[in-house]
Formats: structure tokens, sequence, C-alpha cells
């Protein structure tokens, strides 16, 4: 119905420098953009040690062969195991488990020393409490090399011959109250996303609101802008800050916490770009919706808690029902997470991750799109 | 150009939910004029104003300011406007200099640095450039806020109480301001509850709850209200007022230093009911109704009917 006036490359370029000097002026909000990233990634980096080692574990042993304590020695010796008990039956080992007492429970069969030097390859069964992926992960990794490596010594002469390809015995896992186990360096990656979304969803949340509460949104809206410039020109210098974060949190990430970087940089950079965008436009999104500033951090910790829970980031994204997986994919952060994840950890490259970008970037366009469409150019 | 009037509306008519805040409201105003905009707290000046530079939709009404539809074309009525809120809306934590920089950056002006220096020069921020805006006392915020909305040599300036709490030589210096600009052509739109700034105005309208009561010039206004006043002068004035405010046709009696000042629409209710006391101590004489008293009249007037 308004005649608006031309998108002005120079009333953008306003904005933009009006929100720098702002940011610049308000110390606390800029040291906490820096501060957030530093202490998140030290308290959850330290907290949460990817590598536990050292776990408890009850052992049952009912072999009277001299193998079974072999093995038990060469578990030992990985250092992630520590035994603090034997039981004697399967029940007990499961009411540990239950307690929490303990983290595995190790179980040798009977006659497992004969069937092992008849050939027979009997098994052993490791039951683990995997509520923790990360805190079994190591050590259940830990184990591929024991099939070959435990019972070297042992095994000579003319038994060296079931130190083959598979090894003399077998290993079954069970972890048992999540099955899922693959967060191998999942934390501090994934703390990346987490970070970038807690602090650019918050800080533009209240970027429209807090103009309105100023009463300077009255003098804004006096002058000819178009909802374009001040929007585009409120994200456009938080896309700096994000930059600034991730790179804090990279470089922490390798150097403090050894996350190994094995993709392309670039790439990471790239295509946090358009999550830092989609994150900021929700904030702005919010910022048109919600009447002041304690609404819209209410509707930033509204996004907060299910980008947190259901994206994948504590909670391996497969175990979940498969309602709180479509919830999951509309997030940004989940999308964030395979990315930064498969970048560092697994060294993916662009055919990899283009299935993640999309999503982001339409969840960028829709949330931008609703936040113009939703900035009113009056005060009614 | 249709017309030679830099505001000329018809019938704006502005509603919150199911209360009208301004009621089919009539207005010309001519280029280079000062036009006081008078009326109570609440009465719908602000409301009017934000009407006409777009800030707020009008539920009905039409005409055009500055020659553009009021209605379709508040795009560009606000690149020529400049409207000066009633609470202080610049950026706080910007410096002045920023703060101007960034107003001329909005309206997209071509040499800004000059601008930006020029507007500081005119209004003698000079000493306080560096300084945020938030730093400023109520007399300096007053001053930058106009600085900037004078930046984009506006036509029309729409002032919403400018000099609310600011003291009277702030207010005088503004006001010069105001007059020299208006000398120039500008058209100001002022909203004032101080009875001298409203005598320097050229023109007054008055508003009270929506509806444009009353308008002209000082005298029009003045002589429109049929007001007489008696001014009193000598002991015991306290307990004269107070015997006068129980009398019938005694509309107001108050007192302004020495004297006091006693009024009433109905001019012969008004002499019976003083004659009792005018054979007191005090001296009499019937002197010219101020704007003061004809406004509290209306004000008093307005308020009866609204409440019947």
């Amino acid at each position: 119905m308004n005649w608006l006036p031309q998108f002005s490359l120079e009333r953008f370029k306003g904005i933009i420098l009006k929100e720098f000097i702002q940011m610049r002026r308000d110390r606390l909000t800029f040291a906490m953009m820096l501060g957030i990233p530093l202490l998140q990634l030290i308290l959850f980096g330290y907290a949460i040690n990817v590598n536990p080692r050292h776990l408890p574990v009850d052992v049952i042993l009912a072999d009277k062969g001299p193998l079974g304590r072999s093995i038990l020695y060469a578990f030992k010796n990985t250092s992630y195991f520590d035994f603090i008990r034997q039981l004697n039956s399967d029940e007990e080992g499961r009411e540990a488990l239950n307690q929490g007492d303990v983290t595995f429970v190790i179980s040798i069969p009977p006659n497992f020393s004969r069937d092992l030097v008849r050939g027979d390859k009997p098994v052993i069964l490791v039951e683990a409490d995997a509520t923790d992926p990360v805190a079994t992960g190591y050590a259940l990794s830990s184990l591929s090399g024991l099939l070959t490596s435990a019972l070297q010594n042992d095994l000579k002469g003319p038994l060296a011959y079931l130190n083959g390809a598979s090894g003399p015995f077998d290993l079954q896992v069970h972890p048992l109250y999540n099955p899922e186990i693959n967060t191998q360096y999942n934390i501090v990656p994934g703390l990346m996303g987490v970070i970038l979304t807690m602090t650019m969803i918050m800080i533009t949340g209240l970027a429209i609101t807090r103009e309105r509460e100023r009463g300077t949104m009255e003098n804004l809206l006096s002058m000819p802008t178009r909802p374009l410039e001040v929007l585009v020109g409120k994200i456009t210098p938080y896309i700096f800050v994000g930059y600034v974060q991730l790179s804090l949190i990279l470089i922490m990430a390798h150097f403090l916490f050894g996350v190994p970087i094995l993709g392309s940089i670039v790439l990471l950079y790239a295509a946090a770009f358009v999550f830092i965008v989609a994150n900021l436009a929700l904030g702005i999104m919010f910022s048109t919706i919600a009447e002041n500033q304690l609404q819209a951090m209410q509707m930033s910790f509204f996004v907060f808690l299910p980008s947190i829970l259901l994206s994948g980031y504590l909670f391996p994204f497969r175990g979940m029902p498969l309602w709180a997986q479509a919830v999951g994919e509309v997030l940004p952060l989940t999308h964030f997470l395979r990315i930064a994840r498969g970048i560092l950890l697994k060294g993916n490259g662009i055919s990899e991750i283009a299935p993640e970008i999309w999503p982001i970037a339409l969840f960028a366009v829709v949330a931008l799109t609703i936040g113009i469409t939703r900035y009113r150019q009056t005060l009614d | 150009m249709a017309d030679d009037f830099a505001i000329d509306v018809k019938g704006m008519t502005k509603r919150f939910d199911k209360r009208t805040v301004v009621n089919n409201i009539d207005l010309q105003v001519r280029p280079g004029e000062i036009y006081g905009f008078l009326g109570p707290n609440g009465s719908g000046k602000t409301t009017f104003i934000r009407m006409l530079c777009g800030l707020l939709r009008a539920d009905a009404g039409s005409g055009t300011c500055l020659g553009y539809d009021v209605i379709k074309e508040s795009a560009l009525i606000k690149t020529q406007v400049g409207y000066m809120t009633q609470r202080f809306s610049f950026y706080e934590d910007l410096s002045v200099t920023e703060n101007l920089d960034f107003v001329a950056r909005m309206y997209g002006m071509k040499d800004r640095a000059q601008a930006v220096q020029k507007s500081i020069e005119q209004l003698g921020l000079s000493r306080s450039e560096k300084q945020l805006a938030g730093e400023l006392s109520g007399g300096w915020k007053q001053r930058m806020a106009l600085a900037a909305c004078l930046i984009h040599q506006p036509k029309l300036l729409l002032l919403d109480e400018p000099t609310a709490g600011v003291d009277p030589k702030a207010r005088r210096d503004f006001w010069e301001q105001i007059q020299l600009l208006a000398a120039k052509g500008l058209t100001f739109l002022v909203t004032t509850h101080y009875m001298d700034e409203a005598e320097r105005c050229h023109r007054l309208a008055y508003i009270s709850y929506g509806d444009l009561l009353i308008h002209g010039t000082v005298a029009e206004v003045i002589a429109h209200a049929g007001l007489t006043t008696w001014s009193v002068h000598g002991p015991d004035l306290i307990q004269l007022a107070e015997k006068l405010r129980q009398k019938p046709g005694v509309e107001q009696a108050v007192i302004f230093g020495s004297k006091l000042h006693v009024s009433g629409a109905d001019s012969a209710a008004l002499e019976q009911a003083i004659a009792p006391f005018r054979a007191g101590p005090q001296q009499w004489e019937k002197v010219p109704s101020g704007l003061e008293e004809v406004f509290i009249h209306l004000m008093e007037k307005s308020t009866a009917q609204d409440s019947s």
C-alpha cells in the first residue's frame, strides 16, 4: 500500500556502522560474546572427559584355566579397566550395572581355556553401561586390539596358529541401556554449534526489541528506511562476531583438547556462514515478534532446549524416536553438528556436507522472510 | 502541488481498539508558520503528529502533507519531514557526531560530513560533539535532537513537546532557533504545555480528548473563548479566592503572585457573583483574559462534557 524507498546501500551501511559502534560501547555484552565460548569450552571440555580411563569393572571368571587370567591382565593393561570385584553369577553382574557400581562386567565363560586351545573360539561377554556413550566409547574401542594381542605370549609353539587373523577368541559387547555409541570427539565440535546457536539467537533477538524499549524505534521509523536494510544491517555485524567465536573455539578445540582437524578449514568456515546467518535470522525474527526484550530472551531459550536435546549434541540422534528426529531435522544445529563433526573428525568434503547445508539455508530464508513480513513500519 | 498549505488534512481519525484518540480533526498549516498544538496530556496530540509522518495509520481522513498524500505517500513525506519525539529517541550510546552521521546516512545525504559539521555548528554543539548522547543534559539533548531533525533540510518540522524539562534559558534559545528557521520558510507544528511558548506561535489549535475545540491566532483564540476576567489586588486573597470559588458564575479564581484572577464565561453571572466582595479592602480591575485562563476554561468545559 505504501510507497517504499529503494534499497539504499548507504542506509544499509549506516545501520551496520551504528550496530558496530553500539557493540563496541556495550562492553559487557561484548565481553560476554567472547567470554561465553571460552567459559563453556573450558567447563564442558574439562568437565566432560572425552577419554575416561580406569573405569570400574566387575569380573565373572568361570574359567579354571590360565588363559582367562591372561586375558584379564590384557584388559587391565589398556588402562581403561580397573577391576573391583569378582562376581559369581550373571545376575550379580546385572545388578552391579543397574546400580551404577561399575561401568562394565566382563564374563569369561566356564572351560574358556580348554575351548580356546581346542580352537573353538570361545566368547567373552563384555556388558557395558552405555547410558553415557562417551564414558564407554573409548574403552570399548580399545577392545578390538585385544583380540589378537592379549594371548600372544601364552599361545606359543604348537598353539601359535590360534593367533590367526581373527584371533583365538571372540568378544561380544553388549552396550546396555543405550545401544548407540558414536561420540568420539563429539562434545567439543558440537559445542561450536551450541555456542553459536546460543549467542547468535540471543544477541539479535534483542536487536529490535531493544530499539523499541529504548524508544529509538520511533525515530528509526520516522526516517525513510526499508525493513530489509534494518534487519540485514543489524545481522551483518554479528556474522563477524560469529566468526570470531568460531575461530576461538576451533583454536581451543585443536590445541587444548587435541580435536583433530582432518577436513578443510575453509570448507568449515564457508558452511559456518550459512549456519551463523540462520541463527541470526531466527533471532531477528523473534525480535520482530516479541513485545519486549524479556520475551525475546524467553523465545531464545525456547529454541535452545530442543537444539541441545534433539540435535544429537548430547544424545545420539539415531537413538531418538522418529518424531524427535523429525523435529531435530528442522533445527540448524542438527545439520551443523554433522557438518562440523564430519569435516573435523571424518575429513568430509563438500559432497558429503552438501545435503546438510541446504536445510540450514532454507531455515535462514524462511526465518528472515517471516522477520521482514512481521517487521512493522508503523507503531500501530 | 495542489495547494499552498504545508499541512492540509481533513477528518483525521485514529482509534485504538474502540477508543477514539483523534476524532475527525481538520488542520491547515501554511508554509513558514509556527503552529502551536495545545491540549491536556492524552488528548491525542502525539497520535495526530504520528499520523502525519506515517508512524501510525489513520483510520479515516485524507489530505496532503507537503503536497504528498498523507495516507498513501508517507514514505515520501518522511524524506522531507523532521520529527522530534517527545522522549529523546536517539542512540544514547552513540556520540553526538555519530548520531548525526547515522541520521544523515538514513536520509541518504550526499555530502554527509559537511552536513553533519554544518548542523553541529548551527546549533552550537561543537563543544560536545564527541560526548555520548546519553551523557548530555536535557537542554543539550533537545538541541542535538533538533540538529538531527534538521540535518536533511526538511520542509516541515514536527516537534512534540520539545522543551519539556528544559531550563528557561535553554527554552528561550530553542525558540529563537525555531523562529529563525521559520523566517527562512520552514514550517513548524509544535506541541507544548507552556503558555509563553503558545504565545510565540503564529497560530494555535486546542485539542482535547481527540476533538479540536478551537483554533486561530492567540487573539482569536482568546476572543473566541469569550471569557471575562477580573484582576484583584490587595490583602487576604487566599481566603477571597476560597469564597469566590463557591459562587456560581465563577469558573476560576487563581492567584498569580500578588494578584488574583477571577474569570467566567458568563460575564453577567460573574459580575453578580463578585458584587458582594467588591466592597472589600481589595482593588478590582477588569483585564483581558490570558491564554492560560482560556485553556483551563476549555479543559474544564470538555471534562464536564466528557463526564456528563
